[in-house]
């Protein structure tokens, strides 16, 4: 496999499928490990980068997890292609920042991604459809069994695993759930619910991108606290809160049906319209747009629309997606053509 | 050198109180050390007992760590606080004192609950439970406000982390 692959292929997380997938779009949990002695990243020489690459190249072979996993080193690819591992949530901005012995590694479905010297030697990702907090744990907590088997990890009794930020020491442990809340910010909810979750100390954020303002009313919910509690524990910690959450939403949307039915239809159904008939469109009222389309599926008002047809594009409107999908570098006007293309083969436009 | 407070016993401890940005040398006898430190612990209050548990052990013995450089990657105390980032795994037990009140401050607790690496050398096991049994006990003597035996509990702490310190 290689990174043009991904390509014509949808990620298990977008299938857009697994328990509360109406709400939920996907669950992520990612581990930080690092390499005992090892200068962490931001201190190492490049040989000790390329060393940190070798030994995980090394511990993962054989490894079934990793079977149809490709490996892709930062300084060989092209901006275009960087953005657009980002695009896919495979790995962060700050990855694709300088490339010197950087490298990410890819499974097959996508399911599994492991960032190599971002922050920390490795950064583990599962992410997976649904809400799925316990099934992506006993994954990842095997896989990071069978690597604690022939990597020195750097740890310590009581502290834990140890991590270039003290703000990830302990289990390393990030657990995040990525949610599609239009309900709750249409009836002007949102900012209450989210309020109430910083006071837990949990942190939200929007769907593109860490610091980026939420668009298409879809938020990540994460664990802040990493230390001081099993992983077991703090993962049971984000799923009540998000099983709240999902609840709120659930009887926001309940209460629109009701009470403003037509009005609803009529934005839903307005932007399938729109969708599949724009020949020129942005990424952000694409986004929109989709947002409302998922909401006609989720409440069965929109019955002909595929659901993993709509996650998907929520990724692939996005600019280097667009350009890798062409085969070639389009200007910001190309793209917005380019874009409703997209769109109008995916949702059979006109 | 005799001691600045009672002026009579030899001062073995000498420390450096910093108040309102003035410096202050003390040098204390072991007695009155011991009653000062129950004094600051109490003007830190109750919460920041814990956390300033091994500061205050940094004070005393300020003297010797004038640098606070990691002695594997060379980063220094003031590098971390500058850039936010740790240089390497033993930056942890080098900057012991100060990353135990700060992960307290983030997290708040400094006790690893969650999983081990498999192939993690066992032998701190049962030393980790009385660390931790310890630290529990500590707790719970800062609650009652019992200080006379919270003192006592740190010392204990103290060897014990000085222990696994020099552990291979
Ligand atoms: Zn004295
Ligand atoms: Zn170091």
């Amino acid at each position: 496999m290689n990174i043009n692959d991904l390509i014509n292929h949808t990620a298990e997380w977008l299938r857009g499928a697994g328990p509360n997938s109406n709400i939920v779009m996907s669950t992520r949990i990612r581990l930080a490990r690092n390499l005992a002695k090892v200068p962490f990243p931001n201190r190492a020489e490049k040989k000790d980068l390329l060393n940190v690459v070798d030994e995980l190249n090394k511990a993962i072979a054989g490894n079934d997890y990793f079977k149809d996993s490709v490996l892709l080193k930062m300084n060989e690819l092209d901006s275009i292609d960087k953005q657009f591992l980002v695009e896919r949530h495979l790995m962060s901005h700050e990855h694709a920042v300088s490339g010197d012995g950087k490298a990410l590694i890819v499974s097959g479905e996508e399911v599994l991604s492991v960032m190599v010297n971002e922050e920390d030697h490795l950064r583990i990702q599962v992410m997976q459809s649904g809400l799925t907090l316990n099934e992506s744990w006993a994954i990842i907590n095997m896989l990071d069994d069978s690597l604690s088997k022939k990597l020195q990890y750097a740890y310590m009794g009581n502290w834990g695993y140890l991590t270039a930020c003290p703000t990830n020491t302990g289990t390393a442990m990030r657990g995040s759930v990525m949610l599609h809340l239009p309900a709750l910010v249409m009836t002007k909810q949102i900012n209450k619910v989210l309020a109430a979750i910083a006071k837990l100390s949990f942190a939200s954020r929007g769907f593109y991108g860490e610091g980026t303002q939420a668009r298409g009313n879809i938020y990540q919910i994460s664990n802040q606290v990493s230390l001081g509690h099993s992983e077991e524990d703090i993962l049971q910690n984000i799923g009540g809160l998000i099983r709240q959450v999902i609840e709120q939403e659930e009887q926001a949307r309940q209460a629109l049906f009701m009470q403003n039915r037509s009005m609803l239809e009529d934005k839903i159904f307005r932007s399938l319209g729109v969708l599949k008939s724009a020949h020129i469109i942005s990424s952000q009222e694409t986004i929109e747009l989709l947002s409302m389309v998922r909401l006609g599926v989720d409440l069965g008002i929109l019955n002909q629309v595929d659901r993993s047809h709509i996650n998907e594009l929520f990724i692939t409107i996005q600019p280097a997606h667009l350009q890798k999908i062409e085969g070639k570098k389009l200007t910001p006007a190309q793209r917005d053509t380019r874009r409703a293309a997209l769109i109008r083969e995916k949702l059979g436009g006109v | 050198m005799q001691c600045n407070i009672c002026t009579k016993k030899k001062a073995t401890v000498h420390l450096t109180e910093i108040i309102d940005g003035q410096v202050t040398e003390l040098h204390l006898c072991e007695e009155c050390a011991r009653e000062k430190s129950v004094q600051m612990e109490q003007q830190f209050g109750l919460a920041d007992l814990l956390a300033g548990l091994a500061d205050f052990g940094k004070q005393v013995k300020d003297v010797d760590k004038v640098k606070l450089d990691c002695p594997h990657c060379g980063v220094s105390y003031d590098d971390f606080k500058k850039f936010g980032r740790l240089g390497c795994s033993e930056c942890y037990p080098a900057f012991r004192d100060h990353l135990s009140s700060l992960l307290k401050k983030i997290h708040g607790s400094n006790l690893h609950l969650g999983k081990a690496p498999l192939e993690f050398p066992k032998p701190v096991g049962p030393q980790i439970e009385t660390l931790r049994d310890l630290k529990a006990q500590l707790q719970e003597a800062v609650q009652k406000e019992d200080f006379e035996k919270a003192a006592e509990l740190r010392d204990k702490i103290r060897l014990a982390e000085k222990k696994e310190e020099n552990q291979p």
